[in-house]
């Protein structure tokens, strides 16, 4: 291959690169200032990235637009693809607020440093175990871990006191779970935090050897519950009120509260406000919003979530009143704690 | 060979251009890496993670043969006998890539998986499961081996009869023909078209997860949804284009250096197709079990689902059809553009190959063999540094894309470019046509057939996508895709039948193109 020329074009090729790599990344290393000038949005209003689907919070963001005259452009996507984008663009974020659907990816960001604190009044809207103790984040809503049975092959008597105990004989390649689901991580990690590695380890494990099948998440849960796949399986509350709501009562999957130990856990979907954000007061307007009566009557009447804000009754099908339900502590969604969550699932076969 | 003469200046610069963007997501992956070098290696080289490279080399190795397994007869049968309705068997055969993979996964567990539509219909009480390596590889192989179909169609068509003719006037049986004469001519397109397939299959994601087989793309995923880490995640991508680097090189070894372009003079005779005779029945009976499972089953899912959500009510026909129009408009910019870039590509790896070129080439494929996130948060990184007033636009968006598919345009672009003799550019420039003249004249016309090619499989892939589109797109833009995962998010698969029929209407009209590609001489 070697002739006299292939030396020029070799090097005229990689002049090339090198000038298109300057022209493409060069000057932009520098223009890391503030946010602001092209990523002000061209409308009036503040910029959501939403982990929630519409259908979640449509209402609530049109009765902010309605009030406060002012729009809200929203980016729809995964949660955890969200946190990650928001830590790429890091100061140049267009985004105002994140509305994040499962709490790590919210920790997340905020330990990257890119969440601004939020004002006093919008931390006192909701009881202290329901924020972040830094004021970086604020949730709006809660998810109950429970099992959800077919009710049509279980009874609820039949179920366990608690998530342990469904590594009994009976159980055997009858149950669902998600270990790579963030929601089912949290579970675990505060399963940790209560009893140690080692007991979380043993159950774990339990689960494994009695045939628990993983799926990728709720609904997929949810759905082979109700398919008859499997008979039980450990899921958030809601998505079963969700599924009665579209295909009637008829629908053959329950949910049961297991009232032991840590048998039902409170996980917050949560929102903050970016610290690059121009728009900081509307920002705040439209957390407050989310956080007002009719805002979290709607998220507890329409998905069945439990409403965190003082003062604001959890839909009259939540029997199990919000007290009764724990949450997890705080630091539980300290980063590391849930790599730690995730080693030991993995050392345990689970994931 | 015209190697001997330099590239023009403008072709080379053209190819940097492209390279350089096309490299942006391993640059990115590059950035992260060594940012953290000791905690990237450490992922890297776990041994979790080599066992799980392991679990989809296993995955990528089944589907590719399986694929090949599937293509080369229907492509046989399609193009060179007498198979009854043979150009309709050849579009409903390619029909099956429209089907995105993760919606031919849930509509394969809905249909075949545990107390599904099968089971109900045969009234068992257990079908085997089609969950773990044997769900994952039926849907990669259903959904992908017409990436080895199409170019393999378009190879048959133009092999030179002559040789077979003289074959077997030397006493060669038929069979002995195909095996000595006609196979060894395919080795390039079906290594062409494998490296696409196992691309794919290693870059995969929602196949994967839904069927529940944890491959390399469910660890990068475990890295962002559950630790948060960014080091993590782009250090797996980083084993993925390493992954890819040795897919490209076992590629070219199987290609080889043969020479693939006819030398004979005169124009190419059709070939005259063989009686199959008896042997139709088996054949036709081959081609209905693919459409059926690949094709018919899942369609017939989605047709059902769709009617029992049209009869709720719930469906806005202005909304899907602006959905539509959102889809089209990014596939179709991503499709012209990439073909466009890909011809540059395409022309200096095949024209005048140099380690520069080969190396450009080779790592404009990390585009395609990165999952959509990685590729995404890649021009996350870059636009919000260097051009931040294209972040989040129609035209980054369309960036993205056309980097994210390019491999699909260059490998049909370089297929009919190696096909095509030297000798006939070489004569124009003999003739005293400058280098541009002879590239606007010459090159580009002939190669027309495969830059159609590949920007139809841009246009397809483009269609279906949805990690990208989420994060790139302008805010409030939704396209088909988008709005299947909106409602399949939360189960709403009645919901997702519309868009996603719709979404399959569409990306048939290049589907039906590309087949027709292989039955019109070129």
């Amino acid at each position: 291959m070697s002739h006299p020329l292939s030396q020029r074009k070799r090097l005229l090729a990689a002049l090339a690169v090198f000038a298109a790599l300057v022209l493409l990344a060069g000057c932009g290393f520098s223009t890391e200032d503030s946010g602001g000038g092209s990523n002000e949005p061209d409308v009036e209003g503040i910029t959501l990235y939403s982990g929630r689907i519409p259908a979640a919070i449509g209402p609530a963001v049109d009765s902010y637009e309605a009030k406060a005259d002012r729009d809200v452009q929203v980016r729809f996507a995964e949660t955890a693809d969200l946190a990650a984008t928001l830590v790429e663009e890091g100061d140049a974020s267009p985004a105002d607020v994140f509305f994040a659907q499962e709490p790590g990816a919210i920790a997340a960001v905020a330990e990257a440093g890119l969440l601004t604190e939020l004002p006093r009044d919008i931390l006192d809207r909701v009881p202290a175990r329901y924020r972040d103790p830094e004021g970086r984040w604020v949730g709006v809503t809660g998810r109950a871990r429970v099992i959800a049975y077919n009710r049509d092959v279980v009874a609820e008597s039949e179920l366990p006191p608690s998530p342990f105990g469904l590594t009994a004989p009976k159980w055997k390649d009858r149950v669902g779970w998600s270990p790579a689901s963030s929601s089912m991580q949290e579970y675990v990690t505060a399963l940790r935090a209560r009893y140690g590695d080692d007991r979380t380890k043993q159950w774990l494990e339990e689960m494994v050897d009695n045939g628990a099948v993983s799926f990728p998440d709720n609904v997929t849960i949810r759905d082979a519950i109700a398919k008859g796949e499997i008979d039980v399986g450990l899921i958030n509350h809601y998505y079963v009120a969700q599924a009665i709501g579209e295909e009637g009562p008829d629908y053959p999957v329950a949910v049961y509260f297991p009232p032991g130990g840590l048998g039902s856990l409170m996980l917050l979907t949560s929102v903050g406000v970016l610290e690059s954000s121009d728009r900081k007061p509307e920002a705040f307007a439209f957390v407050r919003s989310l956080l007002s009566d009719r805002s979290q009557a709607f998220f507890t009447s329409s998905s069945k979530e439990y409403p965190l804000a003082k003062g604001v009754e959890p839909d009259p099908s939540l029997s199990v009143p919000v007290n009764k339900i724990p949450v997890s502590d705080s630091s539980l969604v300290d980063l590391k704690e849930i790599q730690g969550t995730i080693e030991l699932m993995q050392e345990s076969g689970a994931l | 060979m015209l190697g001997a003469r330099p590239a023009p200046v403008w072709l080379l610069a053209a190819g940097a251009i492209v390279g350089a963007a096309a490299v942006l997501p391993a640059a990115y992956l590059a950035v992260v890496v060594f940012g953290d070098l000791s905690a990237a290696l450490e992922t890297a080289f776990s041994s979790r993670a080599m066992e799980t490279l392991l679990r989809t080399a296993m995955l990528t190795a089944a589907v590719v043969v399986t694929s090949v397994a599937i293509a080369l007869p229907i492509g046989w049968l399609t193009v060179r006998t007498d198979l009854p309705g043979r150009r309709l068997w050849a579009v409903l055969c390619t029909l099956p890539l429209v089907i995105p993979s993760y919606v031919g996964a849930y509509l394969l567990v809905a249909a075949l998986g545990p107390n599904g539509m099968l089971q109900e219909a045969l009234g068992v009480h257990r079908l085997p499961s089609i969950y773990g390596f044997t769900g994952a590889w039926l849907v990669l192989t259903l959904f992908t081996y017409p990436l080895v179909l199409i170019p393999l169609r378009a190879t048959l068509r133009r092999i030179d009869p002559q040789l077979e003719d003289a074959a077997r006037a030397m006493g060669r049986g038929p069979l002995e023909v195909v095996r000595t004469v006609v196979l060894p001519q395919l080795w390039p397109v079906l290594a062409a078209g494998s490296l696409l397939v196992a691309l794919f299959t290693i870059s995969d994601f929602g196949a994967v997860s839904i069927l529940r087989y944890r491959s390399f793309t469910s660890e990068i995923y475990i890295a962002y949804q559950s630790s948060f880490d960014r080091v993590a995640a782009a250090a797996l991508g980083a084993v993925l284009v390493v992954a890819m680097l040795v897919l490209l090189f076992v590629s070219s070894r199987v290609r080889g250096s043969r020479r693939v372009h006819r030398l004979g003079p005169g124009t190419l005779r059709p070939a005259r197709p063989y009686r199959l005779g008896r042997w139709r029945w088996p054949a036709l009976a081959f081609c209905s079990l693919v459409v059926l499972v690949a094709f018919l089953l899942p369609v017939g899912v989605l047709i059902y689902w769709a009617s029992k959500g049209i009869s709720t009510g719930s469906t806005s026909w202005n909304t899907i059809a602006a959905l539509g129009g959102n889809s089209l408009l990014i596939a179709a910019w991503a499709a012209a553009i990439g073909a466009i870039a890909a011809l540059a590509v395409a022309a200096l790896a095949v024209r005048y190959p140099s380690p520069v070129a080969r190396l450009v080439e080779r790592l404009s494929h990390a585009g395609y063999a990165l999952p959509g996130i990685l590729v995404a948060l890649g021009l996350v990184f870059f636009a919000t540094r260097a051009v931040p007033a294209l972040y989040q636009t129609i035209a980054l968006l369309v960036f993205a894309m056309t980097i994210h598919y390019l491999p699909l345009a260059i490998g049909p672009t370089a297929s009919s470019l190696v096909q095509l003799s030297p000798r006939i550019e070489e004569a124009a420039r003999g003739m005293g046509r400058g280098p541009a003249e002879v590239f606007r004249t010459i090159t580009i016309p002939l190669a027309r057939g495969g830059m159609m090619a590949g920007a139809a499989l841009v246009f397809l892939h483009a269609m279906k996508e949805l990690t990208v589109t989420l994060i790139l797109s302008p805010i409030g833009f939704k396209t088909l895709a988008t709005d299947i995962w909106t409602q399949t998010t939360y189960g709403f698969y009645e919901a997702s039948a519309i868009p996603a029929l719709v979404l399959l209407a569409v990306a048939a009209v290049p589907v039906y193109l590309l087949s027709e590609q292989g039955a019109a001489p070129p």
